[in-house]
């Protein structure tokens, strides 16, 4: 457990890691979905490669997290035991992955947030964070790399692989402004430096997707209010099935081995 | 004339480490020679098999008939000669 954390913001860290981890968790398991269902052969590979990589990194943020706590609690026990009120990943990661353009479109705005997050929390001044931050970067670059070069395709492809891809982008832009909307919690993260500032993430993702959008040809949607809050555990309706199917078996056979 | 609903053929063929030559590993369908890398990464390289990856569309391929085995082939048999196993080979030369 690194040192450098005083012991009265282990529940702010507690929590702050929880978030991280469960991005990648709850995406994992939504693209673990497309298993034996993709377009292709070739995508469910690719697909199913991406979503181990996020269980991956859910599984160091959660260790993590579990260590911050101190209450015996570790990854399995965080991932299969906390109801849907303890889970603050933003809403985007739960919702559903409709067609396969859906799906790469919500990869897209979440790879894109990872990157920039990743590489800047990869100085953070916890060390741990940071060590977890270095790994994963090059994954995620790689995820982006296979969903944008997709969402290049379907965008500048047929006339009704455009039309499902944009349909898309307007359903789920609202949901990306949870993102980067800092609370408390983010602010203090970022004063202390172990965050990054989301205003900053903000405006390099932005940039980033503004790229991948012109490429793609499709036109970005106007920024709205959000009132989502799946950062403070208040969920959309999606989350509970989730968890529901991840859960089962531990809580119908708990501590089960095989 | 070509088949739109499928992805072309790619043959891919891995390095495993520098030095070595590239193998043919074997193939896989894309839509274009960026995916067929992106598909080779992920199929063929995904247990640290390899450093560098090259996909050729399979119709570039030429091959040899399977009908001439015998013309093309079979002469080489009995030409023991052309193989380097006339020679003393020193002691002291461990890699040849």
């Amino acid at each position: 457990m690194s040192a450098a954390v005083p012991q009265a913001d282990s529940e702010a860290l507690f929590r702050y890691v929880l978030r991280l981890g469960d991005l990648c968790l709850v995406l994992g398991q939504r693209l673990g979905e497309w298993v034996g269902h993709a377009p292709a052969l070739e995508e469910d590979l690719g697909l199913a490669n991406i979503a181990l990589d996020l269980i991956g990194q859910a599984r160091m943020f959660l260790s993590y997290a579990g260590e911050i706590e101190g209450r015996g609690r570790d990854e399995d026990k965080l991932a299969y035991l906390r109801e849907q009120g303890a889970y603050f990943n933003a809403i985007l990661a739960e919702q559903p992955n409709g067609d396969f353009g859906q799906t790469i479109v919500r990869q897209v705005l979440i790879d894109a947030f990872q990157l920039e997050l990743y590489e800047r929390l990869a100085a953070s001044r916890d060390e741990r964070l940071a060590a977890i931050a270095a790994k994963s970067v090059k994954e995620v670059r790689y995820h982006l790399r296979y969903s944008s070069d997709w969402l290049v395709r379907l965008g500048d492809g047929t006339a009704e692989s455009h039309a499902r891809v944009q349909s898309a982008l307007e359903l789920l832009w609202p949901y990306t402004v949870e993102l980067f909307a800092a609370d408390e919690l983010d602010s203090r993260m970022a004063d202390s430096g172990i965050g990054p500032r989301l205003s900053e993430v903000q405006s390099a993702w932005s940039t980033r997707i503004e790229a991948i959008l012109t490429e793609a040809t499709l036109k970005r949607p106007a920024d709205r209010p959000h009132a989502w809050h799946g950062k403070r555990g208040q969920h959309s309706e999606h989350l509970g099935y989730i968890l529901a199917e991840m859960q089962y078996l531990q809580r119908t056979y708990p501590d089960a081995r095989w | 004339m070509e088949d739109k609903r499928q992805w072309p053929l790619y043959e891919v063929f891995v390095r495993a480490r520098g030095g070595l030559d590239h193998k043919h590993v074997g193939s896989l369908h894309a839509s274009d020679a960026r995916m067929a890398i992106d598909h080779a990464r992920d199929l063929y390289t995904r247990r640290q098999e390899g450093v560098s990856i090259w996909v050729v569309p399979s119709k570039a391929i030429v091959a040899s008939d399977p009908a001439e085995t015998d013309s093309l082939f079979e002469p080489a048999r009995d030409k023991i000669y052309r193989h380097p196993t006339f020679y003393d080979i020193p002691d002291e030369v461990k890699t040849l």
